[in-house]
């Protein structure tokens, strides 16, 4: 009870701060001179998203920019060193490496995946469609930290002597096997692959309802002419269906990949980053929270702050492109 | 005719067991601890939690676990997480509405340059701004000894910077569809931009605010980076709190689950009650 009076408290609150803030400002602006007034009004409803994004995005990443050339404790600078230090760590090679298996298996699966299932859900019925992904979008609802925990249960690991209770190990030893700590194998980065499975898993309803929103705005007419000209299921999905809705694949798969590469909770907190696991963006989280070294924990985000511009300008350009389609 | 009738209906058989087998993996991670939530201790430690499940008359149901989770901090975890992420998801609103609407209606000098730079902001990932801010709260709390980190404030303004530059290209996309003539016919009569923009352009944007308000609700809620940098243990939200059960359970799977449990059912409700505003800012914010 106390909770939802706050919660209405708050919601009060947000609303009036915020209107008594523009109110202010009018009130400001509107002392001024008609003819300022007509020039500069436009600044009263924009200079407190302005004032936010200069100091608290725009600044601190000149700031990060900066810092990445100085030394642990930003007391003077060292050129590139902390760069030349990071690509001659193989540790840090290491994490480079994971973050690229990442980004190669992830948004991959997710977007076959979410095709296959936007697919199938089209042709069952409205009833059947709803639930099948309602339950499949479920996952996008929920934080990293709480599906790292159903997950963490799933691969949990006992010691010989008592019995199971992750389920991928008492299938294992029901089929035979022998029960293995998952995360802490890392021959072949299997259990890298393991988390990887955790993020699919997230993210699959979100490639599903995007993909499936495309398919259904296919146009009937191309689907009945190609089945009058003898086409197979299998082949109006890859002839017609498919090609019309390539547009949508591409800008979930760019997304997924965007998200992919700053990955961090999931692997936080499962492993910890132990084991071979870590990240990039967990490596700028130990670095710093750990390590207290600003320098080299810097140069760690401006890494990772380059590998994905490229791949935002892919994003705002196939999200322009689709706009030009509607 | 028949045999088409016949190959539709194979398909549809073949597409619901397809997906039927997908549900089920989807849904075992989650049903498991679920389960292993609401069993007796000493059960869970050790039986697995689907012989609870296939024999549910002869097993012994309790909520003790929820219990203990919530009086171990996780009660105190949810109010601290209503408190960040109320207003984290209003303020940012309100203000990116006001700047998305002076982008659309007023015209000014260099309006398509800052809205570029402003959107070109979207790129940055979060940990790129991170330190410094922090840095800064530190260095003002000693200046001026004023509490900054580890109060709900620090997350608000934080989560309302980083939503900025979405929100703001969002809301504006729904702004160019309300007819210029609206705002000019309420200019003639003699409305200030003010008035014009409390009492007709953000009432009819608001299927645009409402989709992004869901959106940014559920990102702030699950949020842990922001939380555990600027609220920490000061104010512990629920993932900050989960995680910290997590790395305990060494004692068991109990209270974690049922810890899980209870981080998930706001965000659960917000799901199933409003999926399709959901789906709609999710369709929108593709770009985050």
């Amino acid at each position: 009870m106390n909770d939802i009076l706050f919660g209405l408290g708050a919601i009060i609150f947000g609303v009036v701060l915020s209107y008594g803030l523009f109110w202010v400002l009018n009130l400001l602006f509107n002392l001024l001179p008609q003819k300022i007034l007509d020039r500069i009004q436009w600044l009263a409803f924009v200079i407190p998203a302005l004032v936010l994004v200069t100091l608290v995005l725009v600044l601190p990443i000149i700031q990060t920019i900066v810092w990445s050339f100085m030394n642990a404790r930003v007391t003077e600078f060292v050129g590139f060193d902390n760069y030349v230090k990071l690509f001659t760590d193989p540790q840090f090679l290491g994490v480079l490496l994971n973050n690229f298996l990442w980004v190669l298996v992830v948004p991959a699966i997710t977007v076959a995946i979410g095709t296959a299932v936007a697919t199938l859900s089209n042709q069952v019925g409205p009833t059947r469609e709803k639930i099948f992904k309602s339950l499949i979008f479920m996952p996008m609802s929920i934080s990293f930290v709480a599906a790292a925990t159903i997950w963490s249960f799933t691969y949990a690991y006992v010691p010989p002597g008592r019995p199971e209770i992750g389920i991928l190990n008492s299938l294992l030893t029901a089929a035979g096997g022998e029960a293995q700590p998952w995360l802490t194998i890392d021959a072949g980065r299997l259990n890298s692959f393991l988390l990887m499975a955790v993020l699919v898993w997230l993210q699959v309803g979100y490639s599903m309802v995007i993909i499936s929103a495309a398919i259904k705005a296919v146009p009937e007419e191309t689907l009945e002419a190609s089945r009058i000209d003898g086409a197979n299921a299998w082949q109006v999905f890859a002839k017609i269906i498919l090609p019309q809705v390539w547009g949508a694949i591409m800008s979930v798969f760019v997304t997924v990949l965007i998200l992919v590469m700053k990955i961090f909770d999931v692997v936080l907190a499962m492993t910890g980053g132990t084991f071979n696991t870590s990240v990039l963006a967990l490596e700028w989280y130990r670095v710093f929270f750990q390590g207290g070294q600003i320098g080299p924990a810097s140069a760690i985000v401006v890494v990772l702050f380059i590998l994905i511009v490229p791949l935002m300008y892919v994003q705002i350009t196939t999200v322009k492109k689709q706009e030009e389609l509607r | 005719m028949k045999t088409l009738k016949n190959l539709a209906r194979k398909t549809n058989f073949g597409s619901t067991m397809g997906l039927l087998l997908l549900v089920v993996i989807w849904s075992i991670p989650t049903l498991g601890l679920f389960i292993t939530s609401i069993r007796r201790r000493s059960d869970a430690l050790v039986s697995p939690w689907w012989e609870a499940l296939l024999n549910p008359l002869g097993t012994v149901w309790s909520l003790d676990a929820y219990r203990n989770s919530l009086e171990s901090g996780m009660l105190d975890a949810v109010f601290n997480t209503f408190a960040v992420t109320i207003p984290s998801t209003i303020l940012p609103l309100m203000i990116a509405a006001n700047a998305a609407y002076a982008f659309t209606f007023l015209n000014f000098k260099g309006k398509e340059f800052t809205f570029a730079a402003l959107v070109g902001l979207m790129v940055v990932p979060l940990q790129a701004a991170l330190i410094p801010v922090l840095r800064a709260m530190v260095e003002i709390q000693k200046t001026f000894d004023i509490q900054l980190t580890g109060t709900y404030a620090s997350a608000w303004l934080v989560h309302s910077a980083f939503a900025m530059p979405l929100a703001i290209y969002i809301i504006r996309n729904y702004m160019l569809t309300i007819p210029n003539s609206l705002i000019e016919a309420a200019r003639i009569d003699g409305a200030s931009y003010f008035q014009i923009f409390w009492k007709l352009v953000l009432p009819l944007s608001m299927p645009a605010i409402a989709s992004f308000a869901i959106f940014q609700f559920l990102w702030v809620w699950n949020d842990y980076l922001i939380a555990f940098i600027f609220v920490g243990r000061d104010n512990p939200v629920l993932t900050y709190e989960l995680l910290k059960l997590l790395g305990q359970y060494g004692q068991g799977w109990q209270d974690v689950a049922a810890g899980a449990f209870i981080s998930l059912i706001v965000p659960l409700l917000v799901f199933f009650g409003l999926q399709r505003f959901f789906i709609r800012g999710l369709t929108a914010g593709s770009v985050k």
